[in-house]
């Protein structure tokens, strides 16, 4: 499907952030440990929200709901969740 | 062998900042199928959780065209849009590749309200994939029970317990003589990934159901989503196989399961982390409802393997 930038109703359109600025709803946040990370992409493949980077394992902060399940599913322990402030 | 993880594509068709919960079993299993059907798809959805995380207008979270449909229309929408596009593509409306249709339907939608519609679009055999994202309840609704619900299971409308077991819808479709039926869940994504690359491959009907744990309904801790999935078929209350043109054959690990190299866990573990089982294991008659829940397992464990050894 063709990448659209605006939107024009009353269809739908394709876009990040549908559910608005997901991160909010965050209660933990997930912090990569680089040096005990293997890049294994464990984390990637079983993120529901696809917010994990593949190459260089970056968190996008702005739709990351905190659910845990990178750092439940590391296998190094490398993905910590800390508390939101 | 299934896929490793580092072999799958970069390809996202659930887009960032959709509106499911945290954690949710059916985006994460939705991802798994976008790597494997790619952009060229169209996407039927009925009520169901996954058409509340699509966001709000004008915004979609999925990356493709998705129509929305009645509860009890799945099979025969579908239908609909399969032949639509061929005749298009004969006319010749219609270039390049035809688009695979499929449907993205939760448990509710298949095994009670969609069952009839299903039924009829199997046994005329037309092309399009039915998938089947099964949390066991109605989640959406604020889980009430459906008749993909194990025995034994809390749901606002079983406060003592459902009495009945869950049938197996994955061998209802097998017996509708239809080229392609298999089952997965989310805590094998490489195993998912072939199963729906194949199934698109196939023409005709095809049918996946993906056991997707939801942390709210069956109340675990949300970050477990996964860890339950693979206990869920490490202890053999879900089993992984699929059937090309009526022969069944096992994935791993259930295949070993059903061969007897390896021992199914008991399900103690399974159910007792999970609180809708457990709340209702700490009155008097608790083993009985164990021996129960376990005895349904080891039923479908070994009718599933003798079913597996005929071969028409």
């Amino acid at each position: 499907m063709k990448s659209v930038t605006k939107a024009y109703q009353p269809i739908s359109w394709p876009m990040k952030g549908a559910g608005g600025d997901t991160g909010s709803w965050r209660t933990h946040r997930p912090v990569v440990d680089t040096e005990k990370c293997t890049k294994c992409q464990f984390c990637w493949a079983f993120c529901p929200e696809a917010v994990i980077d593949r190459k260089e394992i970056t968190i996008d902060y702005r739709y990351c709901k905190g659910c845990g399940v990178c750092a439940a599913e590391c296998p190094t322990g490398a993905i910590s969740m800390e508390m939101e402030e | 062998m299934a896929t490793s993880i580092k072999k799958l594509p970069d390809i996202e068709q659930v887009l960032s900042g959709n509106g499911a919960c945290g954690g949710c079993p059916a985006t994460m299993g939705l991802r798994m199928v976008g790597k494997a059907l790619g952009p060229n798809a169209i996407m039927l959805l009925t009520p169901s959780c996954s058409v509340a995380s699509m966001g709000m207008t004008p915004k979609l979270g999925y990356n493709w065209p998705c129509i929305n449909i009645t509860f009890a229309s799945a099979g025969s929408s579908a239908s609909g849009i399969a032949n639509a596009v061929e005749i298009m593509k004969e006319k010749g409306r219609f270039q390049g590749e035809l688009p695979t249709v499929f449907t993205w339907v939760g448990d509710g939608g298949t095994y009670d309200i969609g069952f009839q519609a299903l039924s009829a679009a199997a046994e005329r055999n037309d092309n399009f994939i039915f998938f089947c994202y099964n949390n066991e309840a109605y989640s959406n609704t604020g889980v009430q029970r459906s008749g993909a619900t194990p025995r034994g299971t809390f749901t606002t409308t079983t406060p003592t317990g459902k009495r009945q077991p869950k049938k197996n819808m994955a061998l209802l479709m097998l017996e509708h003589h239809i080229p392609y039926v298999a089952t997965a869940t989310v805590a094998y994504p490489g195993d998912l990934y072939d199963k729906v690359l194949k199934a698109k491959s196939i023409p005709g009907m095809k049918y996946i159901e993906i056991l997707a744990p939801c942390y709210l309904g069956w109340q675990f801790d949300m970050h477990d989503t996964v860890q339950m999935s693979r206990m869920a078929v490490r202890s053999g209350a879900w089993l992984l196989w699929e059937a090309e043109n009526g022969k069944i054959s096992f994935s791993n690990p259930s295949a070993s399961i059903i061969s007897g190299k390896k021992a199914a866990e008991s399900v103690d573990d399974y159910v007792m982390k999970q609180g809708r089982f457990n709340r209702l294991l700490k009155g008097p008659d608790a083993a009985q409802r164990i021996a129960e829940i376990q005895g349904d397992i080891n039923r479908e464990i070994a009718f599933m393997r003798e079913r597996a050894k005929i071969v028409y």
